[in-house]
Formats: C-alpha cells, sequence, structure tokens
C-alpha cells in the first residue's frame, strides 16, 4: 500500500476484483467525465473504490478489492465530531 | 464510531475488516481520532478512516446527500467474495446497533460455511436453531420454528 494519498476518493466504476475495459471506459465517458458507475445493491458486488484514509497515525491510500478474500463492514456516517 | 470500536476486537475474530467514510478530509479524521475517539475508546480507531469529499463513494452506495453535501448513516456488509450481503441506510439523527450488524454477520457466516443449506429464521441468534429449506420443510416451518 503506497503511502502517499491519492488526490480523492474515487469509485473505480467496475465492481470489486474487475478491471474496467479501457476502451468500454471512455464509451460510458459523457463530456463531463461522469461514467455509468456501478451502484451498490444487495447481492451485488460491491462497487470498488480508491480512497485516501487516515490509518493509526498515517495517511494511506485505501482499496476496496484490496480486501477481497475477507468480510469487510463499509459504514459511512454524516461527519466528525456530531453527536450520534 | 466509538460504538463499532469497542466491538473491534471481536469482529476481527470474526474475520471482519472495517472501513469508516465520511466527507471529511483525512486532516479531520486525525484530529477527530486523537482530540475525541481516543478519549471513547481504548485504542481509538484501529481501521483506515477514508475520507469521501466530493461524495464519489457516497454516491455509488446511494448515500450521498446532495443538499447537504454529506453522506447519511450506511452500512454494507461485503462477504470474502466481494457480494453486498446486507445494507442499512438510516437518516442521521439516529444510530445504529453494532450488536445487529455482529448477529447479521453470524448469520451470512453460517449461511456460507453451509452453501446455503441452511437459512436463519426471524430473529434468529448465534446458537440458535436453523432452517434447512427443501421440500420437506414446505409448509411445514411451523413444526421446527415459531416466532418468539
Amino acid at each position: 500500500m503506497p503511502d502517499e494519498p491519492v488526490g480523492c476518493a474515487k469509485p473505480t466504476g467496475t465492481v470489486i476484483g474487475e478491471t474496467a475495459d479501457p476502451d468500454e471506459k471512455n464509451e460510458n465517458e459523457s463530456e463531463e467525465g461522469e461514467k455509468n458507475m456501478v451502484m451498490a445493491r444487495v447481492g451485488g458486488k460491491a462497487p470498488d473504490f480508491e480512497a485516501p484514509a487516515y490509518h493509526k497515525g498515517a495517511f494511506v491510500n485505501v482499496k476496496l478489492s484490496d480486501y477481497l478474500g475477507k468480510w469487510v463492514l463499509l459504514c459511512f456516517y454524516p461527519g466528525d465530531f456530531t453527536f450520534v | 464510531m466509538s460504538a463499532v470500536a469497542g466491538r473491534f476486537d471481536e469482529l476481527q475474530k470474526l474475520g471482519v475488516e472495517v472501513l469508516s467514510v465520511s466527507t471529511d478530509s483525512v486532516f479531520v479524521h486525525k484530529i477527530w481520532e486523537e482530540e475525541e475517539l481516543s478519549q471513547m475508546t481504548k485504542n481509538g480507531i484501529p481501521w483506515p478512516m477514508v475520507a469521501d469529499g466530493a461524495g464519489n463513494l457516497g454516491r455509488v452506495y446511494g448515500v450521498y446527500d446532495e443538499a447537504n453535501g454529506v453522506n447519511i448513516r450506511g452500512r454494507f456488509l461485503i462477504d470474502p467474495d466481494g457480494v453486498i450481503q446486507a445494507m442499512e441506510v438510516m437518516t442521521p439523527p439516529v444510530g445504529r446497533k453494532i450488536e445487529e450488524t455482529i448477529r447479521q454477520v453470524h448469520a451470512f457466516q453460517l449461511v456460507r460455511k453451509t452453501k446455503g443449506a441452511e437459512a436463519c429464521p426471524a430473529g434468529w441468534e448465534p446458537g440458535m436453531t436453523t432452517l434447512k429449506p427443501g421440500p420437506d420443510l414446505v409448509g411445514k416451518v411451523w413444526k421446527v420454528w415459531q416466532p418468539q
């Protein structure tokens, strides 16, 4: 895992364990660079992503597909320093 | 987050890795962890706290609130094949309960271990009777299971 954080959190556009076909990716890209992203649904493969993270004192990169072979609890929440 | 951190050892024993995501930057994560969460947990937050500033991850997981620029509460349980087995999405004012997540981990791991030969009925807790779906069980669930 490289130490240098990625610029911002990016879904890869594919599900975990798959790499995007470069040709297909271009076809799906609109003028704004928006891609037809795979959306999360139960029973489907999780959308893969790469993102910067803070982990035990260091800034790291996290890639969801690196967790293949393990159970993962992925928790979204509204914000740090909120009360619930 | 601190509630999950309190049960982290148990989750690790079950082979579960944790990732938390909000739209805060990694800098904010660092200070929140150091200033507050470390005071509420034994060893601070042991998992990567992901920064999703633009809500890109929240969007593909269906939890990004465009109007407020935040990710609402969403919990996804992903199995070793990368398949989402469970999700729970809630508006911000109500927190989750980690015990329910752990119960679901036990249940989905049992189903996976038995390759689907056993299923966990409503209200199932570890140690309780499971159902064995098949022709013999049709119309006979009442013989092996009753609601509590």
